[in-house]
């Protein structure tokens, strides 16, 4: 390594990683702490540690816990289904799609029209499961074909462009769906009609007490990734995918047809963005323009937490950040005695990035991508 | 040779631009059933573009690639690749991330017989005994030999006709350079006309029949490959001999 005389730049990266490691120390201090406290809480709630930093914590109860794990949970596996849509995209073009998670809102929002129709019709409290299955279908189509038209339209005049240009492009898209949003359902929020009561009941499983409608959206969440890694590992398209992922000339040279593969990934990132939608409105019930923002970014997270490219690990990527955003606050934050812990789902989510690609860049489960395959 | 069958794959009177910029110049090559042939030139003399252009991955100003005697100047590379083209590339390139198998069977994409695909994926594994015990096998942890063989096989899985090589001695240690001529000259006896590309004139022209010698763009030599060994002129600018 070249030193100049007065030895500054050998030093400044010296001051870089010692700072870089301190906020590593930070973290696994508060973590450590944080869980210590917990722990002490759930021993003995007198415990002189479980009341060390937070003289008023209450700590949580057992069933509270799984409450919020469950929750955690549901919700990271929407995070997961959208995250599989950055993840492949950038697999195959190597950019991140920003615009995907207004894919996911357009979902939501179709989700929202179709139901509001059906419930309209009388159909969605009488055939309930009919009703759904047709919502979630209308809206995969509804999504898919936004994804699709989207990468004829904004990315593949682009192709070929350094990777920024489209990167900013999906900006610009993300901004166009929301306005367009606007200009054809209005600027205000709109609700998805109530859910039959027999969903919203709990029901306990494995000595969870899980209400209905979560266990629809982690099932359906389950069933779309078997769908998807089914699609990827064992048919022809998915090796045709992965073979474009990875060599786009040579994978041209086998025969494949390397834009229909883009635009087959496309749609199927897509379809798993419109299932989310779905989830979303059976969660929340309730769908903005801005939908697509929030998720969409944590999503994006999930997927470099899970190391971006590895579809697994988007999905795991999901549901760690899902569970730690709905648990963290009270497990690990209270006890330390941070103020108004439930209003901090958000940081906590982008905390668990900033760890994660502190202490493994490449994500969980990710590959360490060569100088020349880095974006 | 059999001068008067006609040619399997040919150049007639090929001219290609990159912009502005003239890459191949008026170039004729016609390549004949069964044959083994190769085209010499040094770095930045066409060699790449000659080998992207009859795979349709580069399109030609003027002139015709010709394929069994029909024209494909204008077809895709899957076009070409179904009737009976394909290449291994430079640096082998395998699919790292994906099997052996899934790499094999990525080389017959575009065909849907079964049996003939099972068939050959046999005939493979008795020209490469060591490509079947590596099958499920991520092909970036093979050794580079056992790479070259995977390449070999995949391309062989399209059942081509006739096989393009982009410098076979490229990457490779000494001794694999001897083993790899030997897997060429293999394939060439079970009938597959190869088209090699090579900056290594010495080791080409000892298996080849015929050659052409490249040189910005132009065909400056085209001989018998006793010939070209014996050429003055090759032997001082690619035998690395001083007159």
């Amino acid at each position: 390594m070249a030193t100049t005389h007065d030895g500054k730049p050998t030093s400044r990266v010296l001051w870089v990683d010692r700072f870089l490691a301190l906020i590593r120390i930070t973290f696994v201090v508060l973590i450590s702490v944080g869980l210590i406290a917990f722990v002490a809480q759930q021993i003995d709630p007198q415990n002189p540690l479980a009341r060390w930093l937070n003289p008023d914590a209450t700590g949580l109860t057992a069933p509270q816990f799984k409450g919020l794990l469950v929750t955690g949970l549901a919700q990271g596996a929407m995070y997961g289904l959208i995250a599989l849509g950055y993840s492949m995209v950038y697999g195959v073009l190597g950019f991140i799609n920003f615009a995907h998670g207004e894919v996911f809102m357009v979902g939501a929002m179709s989700g929202m029209i179709t139901s509001n129709k059906l419930a309209e019709a009388g159909l969605w409290e009488d055939a309930f499961v009919f009703s759904l299955l047709f919502v979630v279908v209308t809206s995969i189509l509804i999504s898919t074909a936004t994804a699709v038209i989207m990468e004829r339209i904004a990315y593949r005049p682009l192709r070929g462009s350094p990777r920024l240009i489209p990167l900013i492009t999906s900006i610009g898209v993300s901004f166009f769906l929301q306005n367009m949003s606007v200009v054809l359902l209005g600027p205000g929020a709109k609700s998805y009609p109530s859910l039959p009561s027999w969903l919203s009941q709990k029901r306990s499983l494995l000595g969870f007490e899980i209400e209905g409608t979560k266990l629809v959206v982690l099932l359906t969440a389950a069933v779309s990734m078997a769908g998807l890694w089914f699609l990827v590992e064992r048919t022809k398209t998915g090796k045709a995918m992965r073979a474009v992922a990875e060599d786009k000339e040579i994978a041209a040279l086998m025969g494949i047809d390397v834009n229909r593969t883009i635009v087959t990934t496309f749609a199927v990132g897509g379809a798993m963005a419109g299932v989310a939608g779905i989830l979303w409105g059976i969660l929340f019930r309730s769908v903005i323009h801005t939908t697509g923002f929030l998720p969409g970014i944590k999503a994006f997270s999930a997927a470099v937490v899970g190391g971006i490219g590895n579809l697994g690990g988007a999905m795991a990527g999901g549901l760690s950040l899902g569970a730690a955003e709905a648990t963290a606050p009270l497990v690990l934050l209270e006890p330390l005695g941070v103020d108004g812990v439930s209003q901090l789902r958000d940081a906590v989510a982008f905390a668990v990035l900033i760890f994660v690609l502190l202490v493994k860049p490449s994500g969980l489960f990710g590959e360490r991508l060569s100088e020349e395959d880095r974006a | 040779m059999t001068e008067k069958a006609v040619p399997l794959l040919e150049f007639r009177g090929v001219n290609t631009h990159y912009g502005a910029v003239h890459i191949l110049k008026d170039v004729n090559l016609a390549i004949y059933p069964g044959e083994l042939v190769c085209l010499l030139g040094g770095n930045a003399s066409g060699k790449s573009t000659t080998l992207k252009t009859l795979l349709g991955m580069v399109t030609p100003t003027t002139g015709d690639v010709v394929l069994d005697g029909e024209i494909v100047t204008h077809q895709s590379t899957s076009y070409r690749v179904q009737r009976g083209v394909t290449m291994v590339p430079e640096n082998r390139r395998l699919f790292k991330r994906l099997s052996v198998k899934e790499n094999l069977e990525l080389g017959a994409y575009l065909r849907s017989d079964r049996a003939g695909i099972a068939n050959d994926m046999e005939r493979i594994f008795e020209l490469f005994p060591r490509v079947k015990e590596r099958i499920n096998q991520k092909s970036g942890t093979l050794s580079g030999g056992e790479q070259q063989m995977v390449a070999m096989g995949r391309a062989l899985m399209s059942n081509p006709r006739v096989l393009l090589m982009d410098e076979p001695s490229m990457g490779l240690a000494p001794a694999l350079v001897q083993a790899n001529f030997e897997l060429i000259q293999q394939i060439h006896s079970e009938g597959v006309a190869i088209f090699m590309v090579e900056q290594n004139a010495n080791m080409a022209l000892s298996i080849a029949d015929r050659g052409w010698v490249l040189q910005t763009g132009k065909v400056v030599l085209d001989d018998d490959a006793e010939a070209l060994l014996a050429n003055p002129d090759l032997r001082a600018s690619y035998l690395g001999e001083a007159d």
